[in-house]
């Protein structure tokens, strides 16, 4: 039986079938689910796609994390169950409090679009558990509000427990400040490390056309 | 009842469109500006007994939605 990956869609979701495409191509069966809904379908995954949920009204994230659909991810986040966020939802997980930190404004103020190096931090996690550490990934990053911010305290703690997931880089693998993240932080997960969130896009890293698989290594971890 | 919350991003978290509009004002030719923050200004109409009332419930708004506390920083105003 094929895994199933429950991906979430609420009004301005604009990811969600590239989510769905990108998790069939692996094998997954898809439900998209609708924001009002209140049960969760019995899934292996819950993916919280990009988008302008609510039109970032007030804070990128801040409405929909109260959307019907979100006590529900809560508690099958709190159970253990796994939870990816890519863009928008990584917002929302942080608004909801189920990932650390926050996300900002882009220190430079322009939406940023294009293919972006990122550098495997840690892989002792599902998801990033098929690449490398010190591996250079190439994945499209496109967000207004990706300024990773966190205290000191909580820098600390991620890198305790080996929270963060990958950092901005170019090509050489060098750091680079894209957005004004600290430490160029560009996904993080969760202390028991069964929810992910980050800014780039895997999902849109799938096949050689759209000039980048690095995505589908990402991904498949999750599948495993 | 007014009430008038002031979100802004906290001290020391670096406020992007602050700094660049006081790189616009520098442009313009207006000196002595030391730095620049931008906030948002959230006016709420309700109905509540007293002020005391009416700030306790604006705080949890607050607290729950109107702003991130990871980031910013909020003050209230109850205008009868």
């Amino acid at each position: 039986m094929n895994k199933k990956a429950v991906v979430l869609r609420f009004p301005g979701t604009n990811c969600e079938f590239d989510s769905e495409y990108a998790l069939k191509k692996l094998g997954w069966n898809v439900e998209i689910v609708w924001h009002k809904e209140e049960v969760l379908p019995k899934c292996d995954l819950v993916v919280v796609p990009g988008g302008f949920s609510y039109g970032d009204y007030l804070r990128s994230g801040s409405i929909a994390r109260f959307a019907p659909i979100m006590k529900a991810v809560e508690s099958y986040a709190n159970e253990g169950g796994y939870v990816l966020g890519i863009c928008n939802g990584f917002q929302i997980l942080t608004e909801a409090g189920l990932l650390p930190g926050a996300l900002k404004r882009n220190n430079n103020l322009h939406f940023i679009s294009k293919m972006q190096h990122i550098k495997v931090v840690n892989n002792d996690n599902k998801f990033l558990q098929n690449c490398k550490i010190d591996e250079i990934l190439n994945i499209p990053v496109a967000h207004a509000d990706g300024n990773y911010y966190i205290d000191d305290a909580g820098l600390e703690e991620l890198k305790k427990n080996n929270q963060i997931l990958a950092r901005y880089c170019n090509e050489n693998g060098e750091p680079m400040v894209l957005n004004g993240s600290v430490e160029q932080i560009a996904g993080v997960c969760n202390k028991t490390k069964n929810v992910f969130g980050l800014m780039p896009h895997p999902e849109r890293a799938i096949e050689e056309i759209l000039s980048s698989i690095d995505g589908v290594k990402m991904l498949e971890g999750l599948s495993a | 009842m007014k009430a008038v919350v002031n979100v802004f991003l906290k001290e020391g978290v670096l406020d992007p469109q602050g700094k660049a509009a006081a790189h616009a004002l520098g442009s313009l030719g207006f000196k002595g500006v030391n730095e620049v923050r931008i906030g948002k200004q959230i006016v709420i109409d309700l109905d509540a007994t007293s002020k005391e009332e009416a700030l306790k419930e604006v705080e949890q708004m607050s607290e729950t939605l109107l702003a991130n506390t990871v980031i910013e920083d909020y003050t209230i105003e109850i205008k009868e």
